[in-house]
């Protein structure tokens, strides 16, 4: 990332940059469907038109890394847990009037205050720096891996002791709903 | 221009191999299975042993009248088979068949997790046309088909990082170049794991508990006829062409092979993936089903603990030969 001084500006996007709009408009898209379909299945489905859609965009800023990994743990693990929820819950085709918790307004409200939240903190971050797209890749697996292990290695292991408390915490409560079923 | 028509040359080779291999694939199965069984199999399509049989069957597949039930959500149960499919072709353009420079579809820097990753995508084909179908032996199909992916995705996956490991790089071709013989032996484990897990994932016999025809009729696909149908079988047959190449890159250093040069190295790659794919007919003939629970016991309990094992056994190999 080099600062942006007299360089590239809004009014002649590349390619990339009008894909990237693209793409991220029908992320958007998706994603609001995704919480405004009255279809559960259809919602999750559009779920992962929204994921898919994310993992393009990190293509298109090189990061092919994440890209794969977003595919991989998102579209590939979670959408199939959920789906596998809806099944067992006997989702209905066609609509589901009753799926609806009545907190539309207290759930915008708190979509919009945290997407204000982030984009304020990524626009106040990175504010001029500009992204190369034409040089080498900056988002390869080597270049992640790097930034990761040797500057970011503090936080990574944190969320990795998170993650395994998580994980046991899951496992105890599913242990103990299953004594008081017998 | 020549770098796009290279690219295009290349993509219709692979599409070439995609419909080519699954039906190679297809034929060998009938045969094999008939003399394993005692029998002879199609022989009069074609003329020579029936060779031609796969095509007479597709052909009867374009003839028959595509039906979608008037209960199912239609978009979707038409949309699935695409989604089943359409993965795979997308792994065979990752996966290298020769040490030259151009003999793999396209090069991708995280190659392993591109293929895993989509591959992942494939069993939403599954799920949805489980779900879309209205029908009670689909939807079981399709919750028995996500059982089995969450518990087989994850060893997949860790004897993946072990090869990744071994070879330092997570590019398909940067695995085959580091790949030395004595790998074969070390990763032995992980190569049983990876593919036991990617015969689950396939819903292969012996993991063919999704589509169980004995009590569940034909799973997530029991509602499809024609064409649809036809593209699920054939997801099938190129998902065995798949695993087969993957572990053979992996795990059996590709286009390495005991001799012969560089030149032969696309032949070795094709050798041990047919060798591969007849193991997984003949385990359809020989193994019989496994139960719902003991397939969640075989991953949770046999294949996670080994995935685990091979990690630390290539980590201490690694550090000690470094």
């Amino acid at each position: 990332m080099t600062p942006l001084a007299a360089g590239p500006g809004f009014l002649s996007p590349t390619g990339v940059e009008i894909a990237f709009v693209l793409v991220g408009l029908v992320t958007l898209g998706a994603a609001v469907i995704t919480v405004t379909t009255r279809q559960l299945v259809h919602a999750a489905l559009w779920l992962v038109v929204a994921l898919g859609g994310l993992a393009i965009e990190y293509l298109l800023l090189t990061a092919e890394f994440i890209a794969w990994v977003q595919v991989l743990i998102y579209v590939g693990s979670v959408v199939v847990l959920l789906l596998f929820g809806l099944m067992l819950t006997k989702a209905p085709i066609g609509r589901s009037p009753d799926a609806d918790s009545e907190n539309r307004w207290v759930a915008l409200a708190v979509a919009v205050t945290a997407a204000v939240a982030l984009v304020w903190v990524v626009v106040d971050a990175f504010r001029t720096t500009w992204i190369e797209l034409d040089g080498p890749a900056q988002g390869s697996t080597e270049v992640s891996g790097q930034f990761l292990f040797r500057h970011w290695v503090l936080p990574f292991e944190a969320l990795s002791v998170l993650l395994l408390a998580a994980l046991i915490g899951a496992i105890v409560l599913s242990r103990k709903s299953g004594k008081e079923q017998r | 221009m020549n770098d796009v028509l290279d690219v295009a040359i290349r993509l219709v080779i692979v599409f070439a191999a995609f419909l080519l291999l699954p039906l190679i694939v297809g034929q060998t199965e009938h045969k094999v299975m008939a003399h394993m069984q005692g029998r002879l199999g199609p022989m009069y399509v074609g003329g020579f042993h029936g060779w031609a049989q796969l095509v007479a069957d597709g052909v009867k597949f374009a003839q028959k009248e595509d039906i979608v039930p008037a209960a199912a959500d239609r978009r979707i149960f038409q949309l699935a088979p695409a989604v089943a499919l359409l993965p795979y072709l997308l792994v065979l353009v990752v996966i290298p068949i020769g040490p030259q420079e151009g003999a793999v579809g396209e090069v991708v820097d995280a190659g392993i997790f591109f293929v895993l990753a989509v591959m992942g995508i494939g069993v939403l084909g599954s799920l949805m046309a489980g779900w879309a179908s209205a029908n009670k032996f689909s939807l079981l199909g399709g919750l028995r088909t996500a059982a089995q992916l969450l518990a087989y995705e994850l060893p997949m996956l860790l004897t993946a990082a072990s090869v990744a490991m071994a070879a330092g790089t997570v590019s398909l071709p940067g695995v085959l170049n580091a790949f030395e013989w004595w790998w074969v032996p070390w990763q032995i484990v992980g190569a049983l794991v990876f593919f036991v897990a990617g015969l689950a994932e396939l819903q292969r016999p012996p993991f063919d508990m999704p589509v169980a025809d004995s009590e569940i009729i034909f799973g997530a696909y029991t509602e499809y006829t024609g064409l649809r149908f036809a593209l699920f079988m054939l997801a099938e047959y190129a998902g065995i062409v798949v695993l087969c190449g993957l572990t053979t890159v992996l795990f059996l250093g590709g286009w390495h092979g005991p001799f012969g040069g560089d030149d032969v190295g696309w032949l070795w790659t094709l050798l041990k993936t047919a060798v591969l794919a007849f193991v997984v007919i003949w385990l359809r003939v020989s193994y019989p089903r496994l139960r719902e629970d003991q397939l969640q016991k075989l991953a949770w309990t046999v294949l996670i603990p080994l995935a685990l094992a091979q990690i630390a056994l290539t980590g201490i190999v690694k550090v000690v030969i470094q």
